[in-house]
């Protein structure tokens, strides 16, 4: 059935408490400038949606008028923080208990909106319609049910990486994240709210129900109730998580003894439901009945899902509704019957958001002159609960969170991400190298290493903003929440789907940028910047003075000793905030001698050779010496063989990495310097693009729509990355259909050691995909 | 002189063509008979053989290796399930004056207690309306017989048959069902009795098939319901399964078996589901205190499953049209037990209707699908489920019919949940 909500059996649930008091700081954020209300009531949550817009910090950078200036300061650019207005939108999930209070807790904070309605869903939207149109004064609107579900279903698959799992009990990690695969259609939703919905979604607007079953979460919860004489849903749980259904259903070895071989029906497979329990003389435990009814049911709905599936011939396939909603034990039958239904051709995949669909659809249906859907939408980790099971008793976190108010906040990204054309399969690419959700060792070291630095994160974010004196409980807070985050993965590592270098690296970014700290390292990158373009000429004078070969492999010395001045290397932040004096000389006698640890050095001098490449995307890491004088002398040669460039930098602060906005600055600064530079700027053989990331580290399947079509046009045959986040942290197995180039310092010496090399180690991956033959840099080659 | 009730018509013993066929043996010989290696091993795959069956026709025309293959009296097939234990039992009508001056007397003691009685013990009761006479088996004429009874009851099914002496007979025992394995060493421990053990997949298909073919006089072997939508004109009807592949089988015991029957010989099990009338009597018995399966139905026929369910209507008003589900169709079954209220005001018989509407139209939704996806028209349902249970076969022909759009026809059997010991039988007579 399309309704989600059981009718809640205890009607004195509803009655308000007055005493509830709730937690501002931390939810209904951004009341002030909230518009397009969305209301989703099910039998004992409510889900609230609002759409506000944030004001935050951002810093820009802009180039001084030098022609004026230049003897005033020996600045490159200005900096300033400026207030930029950005689309968030906010779920909020709590008890239907709370829902006066928070009603109330609205209307006093809803300032200026020119709200007039708000779309509802859900079962109970009915019974609160009065209780909200009065305390709000906003009309009820209320949508289909199903419609919204799959509105928000669509919307979370396609906006959250890591939305849907796997959930496999016995495992070393229970939840087994799916990689986003662009292409979201056809798949099959089978909802289990009272009743059981299976919607066949083929395209944005375009779903049939092409079936269900009147045994669902209901009966689960209605014959348990008859049963076991328990009133509430979760306790019903509770107890089948305890019990035994084997003293109550009959079982093949029941009847058989053993197993019934030749049809290969195992013993302990369930042959009648409930089959033990055909006498008056008998008592059962409460648990145990209620064990065989979860069976009963799960199984039940398992199967028929199989059947549709098979014969619709879907093979993704998500289970949603309040049955479902996070609970370990529900999660684990269903997935088991689908197991057994398909023999392992099927998996059942769950939602991490799923309590949230309906809300978000209804929201979506109110705001389609916005056009949510045509913005990319990123779940915003510092304001966003996690994954928890709702259970408190499985779950001892959940109480410890604000109430039980739970939330999802998704930012409107400036762009629009897409995939990098060049993957060779989509589907199945994955940004992260290590996942730390599987790999416990390389969790706690990430762990314990993001927490060691947190202290100095929060030392440079309030140098940073020196001119304000509240800028040191600013950034108080920021630790707070940001060492909250990291206790919360410690114990739930799923709880933002796959925990990676990279996840936790965004989340502290969220959070900087949460508390205002919108780039902690922005003077730094500035003064870098500044002392490294003055060695800049004498650098590709140097260059210049060498013979072709020697060259080529100064050059790329030049990139990885460049990439040895990052900040967000603790190694090498305690080196650079101890001697300043240490230099880019200095880096490359750092520097492994080759062979390095991953070396194809020969096969690219082999390889360059050969014919120029036609246009050649570089993602490229640090500010100062890496870009400067790394990185800018390598494009240079490149530019000079004849292949076109895309220098693709991060749209917002990360680290000390440089951004676009720095970028343009310094290349024009270097243009002037450089006629070759200059050239290619003027011809258009150098461009520079935005990657639509504001992470240390890459996921080439969400970037800025511009990249993907300035790539694609260009035909860009050579992929390089740069730097640890990018190439190692991520994408170091990824698969590229075109030549790609992955450097990097190895500047961690956990993780040196485990790729079996030492601190400081290089990697240089130099890659053709397989099936398309260097051929014609081969024959090519002069021998 | 022979221990044997009935002297064989030829002593020559074919070992390859008789697997079936027995020495004479003594009392210290137990289990002696049925010890050729691989007979049992190819129980189940005997679906293969092509003249397994036999009907009238073709039962004279091979009389003389009928006469050589047939076994020795009494002839009994038995099935034995989760919950019942059905005994099938051919009574000859045509025994000769020198036949019943041989005939030992356990066996005339055996056929007088099994035709003379209609119930037996507390439980075993004689189906009494099933019977099928004048029916001729491996040239023999006779009445088959047809006896339930709860499966907890063997232990004294047993203790009769040891009573008795039934082991003296030295008759093959030919069984079905999972009690066949569960119970096998049973019956030889407590009635020195040695099993036959038959798969029952065979032995249901086996059982339709010669069922179906052998009654031609009196009631229809097969029905189905006229007007399923239509509660006022909906009656039963008599349905010739002449041509009946492909078809889609449906056994309703304490759990469901749905088989895919594409010739005589070829079938698969598609699915099944534990949902079954085990299900059904079990919760029934917790829900309401009942204790057998007739006053489960009796409960049911007197209640109002509305008022447990929750229906479309009870959730959207009316039809939810925008998925083409009618006010009526359950939304969710006990979903109104969620409400303490209501859980107060229903009554047993309610629950025991709505428990009985509940399994039946999942087996209704199970079987449709797997008709969809098998692509098969024609299904077939039988089982003890079904047994004096007119408001479940009225739902799923209903359920069949108004989901299907017309598509699938539902029919019954008469002999609903005799099958599998019938084809056991069927296995003493011609074995596979």
């Amino acid at each position: 059935m399309a309704e989600c909500s059981g009718v809640d059996s205890n009607p004195s649930s509803h009655t308000m408490d007055k005493s509830i008091t709730l937690p501002p700081d931390e939810i209904f954020r951004n009341l002030e400038n909230a518009k397009r209300f969305a209301i989703d009531i099910g039998g004992s949550l409510t889900k609230l949606a609002y759409y506000s817009t944030v004001q935050h910090k951002v810093a820009k950078v802009r180039s001084f008028d030098h022609t004026a200036k230049e003897a005033a300061s020996d600045k490159l650019y200005e900096i300033s923080v400026q207030e930029e207005v950005t689309a968030r939108l906010h779920f909020i999930k709590f008890e239907n208990a709370y829902i006066e209070t928070c009603l109330d807790f609205i209307k006093d904070h809803l300032v200026n909106t020119e709200t007039k309605v708000i779309k509802a869903t859900g079962g109970g939207a009915h019974k609160f319609k009065e209780l909200i149109e009065r305390k709000l004064g906003l009309k009820v609107d209320k949508e289909d049910e199903m419609t919204c579900l799959i509105k928000g279903c669509n919307f979370v698959l396609k906006n959250i990486p890591h939305e849907a799992f796997v959930y496999a009990k016995h495992a070393d990690s229970e939840f087994r994240f799916q990689t986003t695969n662009p292409d979201i259609f056809p798949y099959l939703l089978v909802n289990i709210g009272s009743g059981v919905s299976i919607v066949k979604v083929e395209a944005e607007d375009k779903f049939e129900r092409i079936g269900g079953s009147s045994i669902g979460g209901g009966t689960f919860w209605g014959l348990g109730a008859l049963l076991t004489k328990t009133k509430r849903f979760d306790e019903l749980l509770q107890l089948a998580s305890k019990g035994q259904h084997t003293s109550v259903d009959m079982l093949v070895k029941d009847i058989y003894g053993g197993s019934y071989g030749c049809l290969g029906l195992t013993g302990d497979l369930i042959a009648s439901s409930f089959g033990k329990s055909a006498t008056a003389d008998k008592e059962f435990s409460k648990e145990d009945m209620a064990k065989s009814l979860l069976h009963m049911i799960s199984n039940d709905i398992g199967q028929l899902a199989c059947l549709y599936a098979k014969l619709h011939n879907l093979s993704r396939v998500y289970f949603g509704g309040f049955f479902i909603r996070g609970h370990p034990v529900t999660m684990h039958t269903i997935t088991y019957s689908i197991n057994f239904f398909t023999k392992g051709e099927v998996q059942a995949l769950f939602l991490r958001h799923e309590g949230y669909l309906g809300a978000i659809g209804a929201f979506l249906k109110g705001a389609e002159e916005d056009n949510p859907n045509q913005y990319s939408w990123g779940e915003n980790y510092a304001g966003s609960s996690g994954l928890m099971s709702v259970s408190p008793d499985m779950n001892p976190m959940q109480r410890a969170r604000s109430g039980t108010f739970d939330m999802l906040e998704m930012d409107r990204l400036e762009r629009q991400l897409v995939n990098l054309p060049l993957l060779q399969d989509p589907s199945s690419y994955i940004p992260d190298t290590v996942d730390l959700t599987e790999d416990a060792l390389a969790r706690e070291y990430w762990l314990y290493c993001f927490e060691e630095a947190l202290d100095g994160v929060v030392k440079r974010a309030v140098a940073s903003q020196p001119d304000m004196p509240e800028a040191a409980l600013r950034a108080e807070k920021f630790r707070q929440k940001y060492r909250h985050k990291l206790q919360t993965l410690r114990h739930q590592p799923f709880a933002y789907g796959s925990l990676t270098v990279r996840s936790l690296l965004d989340t502290r970014e969220h959070c900087l940028n949460e508390f205002n700290f919108p780039d902690p390292y922005s003077k730094i990158k500035q003064r870098e910047n500044d002392a490294a373009l003055k060695y800049y000429q004498k650098a590709v004078k140097s260059l210049e003075e060498l013979s072709w070969e020697e060259r080529q492999f100064a050059l790329v010395r030049g990139v990885l000793a460049g990439n040895v001045f990052d900040w967000g290397a603790k190694a090498v932040s305690d080196v650079l905030e101890s001697d300043p004096e240490f230099g880019f000389e200095e880096a490359k006698r750092q520097l492994e001698e080759r062979p390095w640890l991953v070396d194809s050095y020969d096969q690219w001098l082999e390889r360059i050779k050969g014919p120029p490449h036609k246009c050649a995307l570089f993602f490229v890491d640090n500010s100062g010496v890496d870009i400067i004088l790394g990185v800018m002398p390598f494009i240079r040669e490149l530019l000079s063989r004849g292949t076109e460039v895309v220098l693709a930098s991060n749209s917002g602060p990360a680290l000390n990495d440089v951004t676009n906005g720095e970028l343009q600055i310094l290349t024009e600064r270097i243009a002037a310097m450089d006629p070759v530079i200059q050239a290619g700027l003027r011809d258009d053989r150098l461009t520079l693009v935005q990657s639509g990331s504001s992470s240390p580290c890459l996921d080439l399947s969400r970037l800025d729509k511009v990249l993907a079509m300035v790539v694609r046009e260009r035909q860009t045959d050579l992929v390089i990355i740069e730097g640890m986040g990018r190439a190692i942290h991520t994408n170091y197995y990824a698969m590229l259909s075109c030549e790609s180039l992955k450097m990097a310092v190895i500047k961690n010496s956990w993780l040196a050691d485990r790729l079996g090399g030492k601190l400081f180690s290089v990697v240089f991956k130099y890659e053709v995909p397989a099936g398309k033959p260097s051929q014609d840099c081969e024959t090519l080659t002069p021998s | 002189m022979a221990f044997n009730g009935h002297q064989r018509d030829d002593d020559t013993v074919d070992e390859d063509e008789t697997p079936s066929k027995q020495p004479r043996s003594n009392k210290e010989m137990p289990g002696y008979f049925r010890s050729e290696p691989g007979s049992e091993a190819a129980a189940p795959t005997g679906r293969a053989t092509p003249d397994r069956r036999s009907s009238n026709a073709t039962a004279r025309h091979r009389s003389d290796s009928v006469k050589k293959t047939r076994p020795p009296f009494p002839w009994f097939g038995m099935d034995i399930g989760g919950t019942l234990v059905k005994l099938v039992y051919f009574e000859p009508k045509d025994i000769t004056a020198e036949e019943e001056q041989e005939e030992v007397e356990n066996l005339k003691s055996i056929r007088r207690y099994l035709t003379s009685n209609t119930a037996y013990g507390k439980t075993g009761i004689r189906d009494v309306h099933l019977e099928l006479q004048d029916l001729t088996l491996c040239g023999r004429t006779g009445n088959l017989h047809f006896i339930r009874f709860p499966t907890h009851d063997l232990p004294a099914f047993l203790q009769m048959g040891r009573n008795k002496h039934f082991s003296s007979l030295h008759t093959t025992l030919c069984a079905t069902g999972g009690g066949a394995y569960k119970f096998e060493s049973d019956f030889r421990t407590m009635a020195d009795l040695q099993l036959h053990k038959l798969d029952e997949l065979d032995c249901l298909i086996r059982g339709v098939l010669y069922i179906d073919s052998v009654v031609s006089s009196g009631p229809s072997e097969c029905y189905y319901f006229e007007n399923p939508t239509e509660p006022d004109r909906c009656v039963q009807k008599p349905y010739t399964l002449e041509n009946p592949y492909p078809l889609l089988l449906v056994n309703i015991g304490s759990g469901v078996s749905i088989l895919a029957v594409y010739s005589e010989n070829n079938y698969k099990r598609v699915t099944g589901t534990s949902l079954g009338g085990g299900t059904f009597l079990g919760l029934c018995c917790l829900l309401t205190g009942c204790s057998t399966f007739e006053e489960a139905l009796e409960m049911a026929s007197l209640g109002e499953s509305t008022r447990v369910d929750k229906l479309v209507r009870d959730i959207y008003g009316g039809d939810y049209e925008r998925f083409g589900l009618p006010g009526w169709a359950v939304a969710s079954s006990f979903g109104n037990m969620m409400s303490k209220e209501k859980r107060e005001s229903v009554s047993k018989e309610d629950l025991a209707r709505a428990t009985l509407v509940t399994i039946t139209n999942n087996i209704g939704s199970i079987t449709r699908m797997c008709a969809l996806n098998e692509n098969i028209e024609r299904v077939v349902f039988v089982g003890n489920f079904l047994r004096v249970n007119t408001l479940s076969m009225k739902l799923l022909a209903y359920a069949m019919d108004y989901w299907s759009k017309g598509q699938l026809k539902a029919l019954f059997l008469r002999h609903e949940g005799y099958f599998g010991a019938v084809g056991a039988l069927l296995e003493l007579l011609h074995p596979s």
